[in-house]
């Protein structure tokens, strides 16, 4: 097993955080390998940032990704980065406000209303938590059990339940046969 | 844990015993600074921001003679800085810690960018005639525990030790296993010896001894003798010579695949060793002969090793994130 997820959004979004909770998901609680790295500009709140995670089942020496599995987008400017470097068959997990005009072929796309969802819990720092869960819930990446104690364990104090509330909706929301999805190729 | 290289140097120091700290912060060294910021206080050691990292190496070696172990982190524009006051800490051999994690320079370079500029520069930077310890780190792991080993050689050789990241390794986020039961070497109780030199302990200020601390060439008593070649001579040697005649006990490395069928070796350190594995590994796959020899430590050099290499070997590879600096040692 060997997969290169790359996460990318704006800085403030909690997109590091995102990669951090399914590496501790893989490692802590899985058993599994993994190493997460970030770039981002000198700047954190507002400037663009992107997350890679690789998860294995072996020891991983190089920790940079050759060709993505899966894309989780929330900024306009990742998705168009990195859209094209996924690799075919590979998903794209993207924010629905997010024009997507020209999306690569061979890839499954979908949108994941994460800011709406978010907004109707009251909080729209909570998007992330939705785009998590409707990953674990497509992707199967790390189990929900696991990224459940990943989260409690990695959020500010006092706002687990409100997270993990979060990223319920998340799954929930993949998990509808109604869900918008768009094949490609 | 699942957690960050420069976390896990910071987890690393507390563990060893380090309780003080002084620093300015920089990328991408600053989440050291951040973690001991918060530990510290909990250890009951001492967390200080400088005015700068002139002033933050002075605390970290006006400290170590207050009796604490201590610290600072930086990167190649905060060690340029701190290069003399580097030099009064060996010539004063004073036990401190300096981490480097280093980006992509000269000057301010790119600041989130990693390299392995500084290779050369924690060797040679201070002026003078000395020998350096340095160590490598290649993962999260090793951010704890070769640390907690430069604590160690800090205090069991009396000098300056330099943990070299970079800015990948100090970035990356993986797992590793933080044993709190680690091997540490305290500190002695004040003893009558001499200050200085072979074999002397070191002092800590306020037990009722007559110390005198200088960057001037000084005898076992730290007494100024600025004339005389044989004090000067004398304590050259031992500056080099601690480190010289130890280096069997103090370099570290690893082997890879190097045996006597071995045609090609590549040398490496710090975070390009694992992309240098990686590709000896590729190379085996096609059934190419190529082994890898990983420095832990850059400085000093195992040189009984690299003295008693397989005559296998046709070449060797030293893949740097540099321009080539430490392939000058095995031309």
């Amino acid at each position: 097993m060997y997969k290169e997820i790359r996460f990318t959004g704006f800085g403030g979004q909690g997109i590091i955080l995102v990669g951090h909770i399914v590496g501790d998901a893989a490692t802590i609680h899985e058993n599994k390998q993994a190493t997460l790295t970030q770039s981002y500009g000198p700047e954190s709140r507002g400037g663009a940032c992107s997350a890679q995670l690789i998860i294995s089942d072996k020891p991983i020496n190089y920790p940079h990704l050759t060709s993505p599995d899966i894309l989780f987008a929330m900024s306009p400017e990742g998705y168009h980065k990195y859209k094209n470097e996924v690799k075919p068959g590979g998903i794209i997990l993207v924010e629905e406000n997010i024009p997507v005009n020209n999306p690569p072929r061979g890839i499954k796309l979908v949108h994941i209303p994460a800011t709406r969802l978010a907004e109707g819990l009251g909080k729209k720092i909570v998007a992330n938590m939705i785009m998590l869960g409707a990953l674990a819930a497509i992707t199967k990446i790390v189990g929900q059990a696991a990224l459940r104690k990943a989260i409690a364990a990695s959020v500010p104090r006092g706002t687990d339940e409100f997270n993990l509330k979060a990223f319920e909706t998340g799954i929930d929301y993949a998990l509808k046969p109604q869900m918008h999805t768009d094949k490609h190729g | 844990m699942f957690l960050q290289g420069n976390e896990a140097c910071a987890l690393g120091a507390i563990a060893a015993g380090c309780r003080f700290y002084a620093g300015y912060p920089i990328t991408p060294s600053s989440e050291i600074m951040e973690r001991m910021a918060v530990e510290l206080p909990k250890a009951d050691g001492t967390f200080i921001q400088m005015e700068d990292e002139i002033g933050s190496i002075g605390a970290v070696i006006g400290a170590a003679w207050t009796g604490a172990k201590s610290m600072t982190a930086t990167s190649g524009p905060g060690l340029s800085l701190m290069l003399e006051n580097i030099g009064y800490g060996i010539m004063t051999e004073t036990p401190c810690v300096i981490v480097d994690v280093q980006r992509a320079g000269p000057s301010t370079g790119q600041a989130t960018k990693v390299a392995s500029g500084d290779v050369m520069q924690v060797r040679w930077g201070t002026h003078g005639d000395y020998e350096i310890i340095a160590f490598s780190p290649w993962s999260v792991q090793e951010m704890y525990e070769l640390t907690i080993k430069a604590f160690n050689l800090a205090e069991t050789y009396r000098t300056p030790v330099f943990l070299l990241s970079d800015e990948a390794v100090g970035h990356l986020r993986e797992k590793a296993e933080l044993s709190k039961d680690v091997e540490i070497i305290k500190r002695s109780p004040k003893s009558d010896k001499p200050f200085f030199g072979p074999g002397a302990l070191m002092p800590t200020l306020g037990q009722g001894k007559k110390l005198s601390i200088t960057g001037s060439t000084h005898d076992e008593w730290g007494i100024r003798k600025t004339q005389s070649p044989e004090i000067q001579a004398k304590f050259t040697t031992h500056f080099c010579d601690k480190i010289r005649l130890n280096a069997d006990r103090i370099t570290e490395y690893e082997e890879y695949y190097l045996d006597g069928q071995t045609t090609v070796l590549v040398i490496a350190y710090g975070f390009t060793a694992r992309s240098a594995l990686r590709a000896v590994e590729l190379a085996r796959e096609k059934g190419g002969k190529a082994g890898l020899l990983r420095l832990k430590t850059v400085w000093p050099m195992p040189e009984n090793k690299l003295k008693s290499l397989p005559t296998s070997i046709s070449k060797i590879i030293v893949p740097e994130m540099n321009q080539g600096q430490v392939i000058r040692e095995f031309r």
